[in-house]
């Protein structure tokens, strides 16, 4: 039984030994190695070029972008792009609460590029890890702001409570559901109240702006303050509601070159498609306000 | 030979705990914990725990009996989809609660409209996601106890004139009574460290719905040193109640 399984292995000697199969291995991976360093350098040299103007399609390697989760969508589609512009580039999307992204690059997880959803957040990681300095320097430190968000307040279509304005949600029986203040929607949902001088009493403070959304789509509360985007992403389930006082609580999405990113002019290149005409279009339609 | 992978069991389950204590903001520890929020948290947590360990004996108890003593059609089913809240996430069981008891929900929107009554986002609310998810501990040991038990002693009451319910009081509920206490302590325990269900179903609100570990979880956005003290709290609170409840129950048979 042992001789008869040992006997293919025979033909070809390399592939009973386990040595031999890492020696073969080790041949192949030297020229992929000298190649891709190769590629890295005339990447280096195609990037810097292309920081001066519309040169960048030699661009190639693994980029890792941490956006904030309301980019999810935004982010998706310009990353499609960039990789048809780009082919040898590869952008790894990752997405959650601002909050926990920057804690995850405090505490050294390798990313190139940060997206905040405001920019307290971007200061956290600013004071930790901070920005590649090159790149701070030509665009700031505290990251460059490429989009916005302004509060809506979200009612389901039928508007069980009538709500007009701001000031409604205050009212006596009306169920409100906003961010809790430790999330980012909840400080710009406080801003709010702070600048109209009225005092939401909401029934449940939610650990994220989706959940506030879904528990309005589910007609579990009357209304709920969410983002332009939400609204957007909801597609007709909620109804959104523009109110003066939201513009007190813009919110501001900075991004940046993380210091430490393996490939500082892929992620510079990546910002630039984030920030381009493409990009604010992109933005845009997702319910993002463009600076 | 096994006590290197028992040790390394215990050192993988103990370290992270030992990783809270290292972390601990000792020098403001005692006005964090004293702060009202952490307190209000604290109590909600212990009293809707509370509460629902009494809802669970009170239903669990009985339905553990009924599938340990009775044989009725679909028995092996009904046992098993008593135990699904045991393995289902718990945000799943939070969906299903606010899809069914939410104010549009399939018996909540009947609820709002007889009765005026909404069940999301009240005290209410954090108790039925409590038993929802901890009422399979309690059943699992009862009906364990159950069927441990000597049914002997149970059909010598019966043959001397005693009721059904008379044997269930006199006999069998004393004769399970450890199962019961340790099944009731276990059940507390996983109240009291419910998360997934309450925050989809009863939100969160300080004071109202917001129990320890919601607070936790909200502490940690932001300000990660309160988030260690809360889980410090939770952690001894736990460790406390059982350790006296299962040295009392477990080890006193």
């Amino acid at each position: 039984m042992r001789e008869a399984a040992r006997r293919p292995f025979r033909a070809d000697p390399c592939r009973a030994d386990l040595l031999c199969v890492g020696r073969r291995a080790r041949r192949v991976r030297g020229p992929v190695a000298v190649l891709a360093a190769a590629l890295g350098l005339t990447a280096c040299s195609a990037g810097d070029a292309g920081s001066g103007g519309e040169g960048g399609h030699g661009l190639s390697g693994d980029l890792t972008v941490l956006a904030a989760a309301s980019l999810t969508d935004v982010f998706t589609a310009i990353a499609e792009d960039f990789e048809e512009e780009h082919p040898r580039a590869r952008i790894t999307l990752n997405f959650a609460g601002s909050s926990e992204l920057a804690q995850q690059i405090d505490s050294g997880a390798p990313a190139d590029v940060f997206a905040a959803a405001n920019t307290s957040t971007m200061e956290q990681v600013v004071g930790g890890q901070g920005l590649e300095p090159d790149w701070a320097a030509e665009h700031g430190t505290d990251g460059l702001v490429f989009a916005t968000n302004t509060l809506r307040i979200a009612v389901p279509p039928d508007n069980p409570a009538q709500i007009t304005g701001f000031a409604d949600l205050a009212a006596d029986g009306v169920q409100v559901a906003v961010c809790a203040e430790q999330v980012p929607c909840g400080a710009a949902t406080r801003a709010a109240m702070a600048a109209s001088g009225v005092e939401v009493t909401p029934v449940t403070l939610e650990e994220d702006v989706r959940a506030v959304l879904t528990k309005v789509e589910l007609g579990e509360v009357d209304a709920g303050l969410v983002y332009a985007t939400d609204v957007a992403s909801a597609h007709g389930r909620v109804e959104g509601l523009e109110f003066p006082e939201a513009e007190e609580a813009v919110n501001e999405y900075p991004i940046g070159v993380l210091a430490g990113s393996g490939a500082p002019d892929l992620a510079a290149a990546w910002i630039e498609a984030v920030t381009s005409g493409e990009g604010a279009a992109v933005l845009a339609e997702a319910g993002f306000g463009t600076p | 030979m096994l006590v290197v992978p028992a040790v390394i069991g215990v050192l993988f389950l103990v370290l992270p705990f030992a990783g809270l204590l290292v972390r601990a903001p000792w020098s403001t520890m005692g006005a964090r914990v004293t702060d009202p929020a952490v307190l209000s948290a604290l109590w909600l947590s212990l009293s809707t725990a509370g509460v629902a360990t009494a809802v669970s004996l009170l239903l669990g108890v009985p339905l553990a009996w009924l599938l340990a003593r009775t044989d009725f059609p679909g028995r092996r089913f009904v046992r098993a989809l008593v135990t699904v809240p045991l393995v289902i996430p718990p945000v799943v069981g939070g969906v299903a609660l606010l899809l069914v008891l939410g104010r549009n929900g399939l018996v909540g929107r009947h609820l709002d409209a007889w009765f005026g009554l909404t069940l999301p986002f009240t005290p209410a609310a954090v108790v039925i996601a409590q038993v929802f998810v901890a009422m399979p501990f309690l059943v699992i040991s009862v009906e364990g106890a159950l069927r441990g038990a000597d049914r002997r002693y149970e059909e010598a009451a019966a043959t001397l004139g005693a009721s059904r319910a008379t044997v269930f009081a006199r006999v069998t509920l004393p004769m399970v009574l450890p199962g019961i206490g340790a099944g009731a302590a276990l059940c507390w325990a996983r109240a009291l460290g419910e998360f997934g269900a309450t925050i989809t179903f009863a939100g969160n609100f300080p004071g109202t719905t917001q129990t320890m570990p919601l607070a936790v979880y909200i502490a940690m956005q932001r300000d990660p040193e309160a988030a260690i003290v809360l889980s410090l709290v939770l952690l001894l609170v736990s460790l406390a109640v059982l350790a006296t409840l299962r040295e009392r129950w477990v080890n006193a048979r």
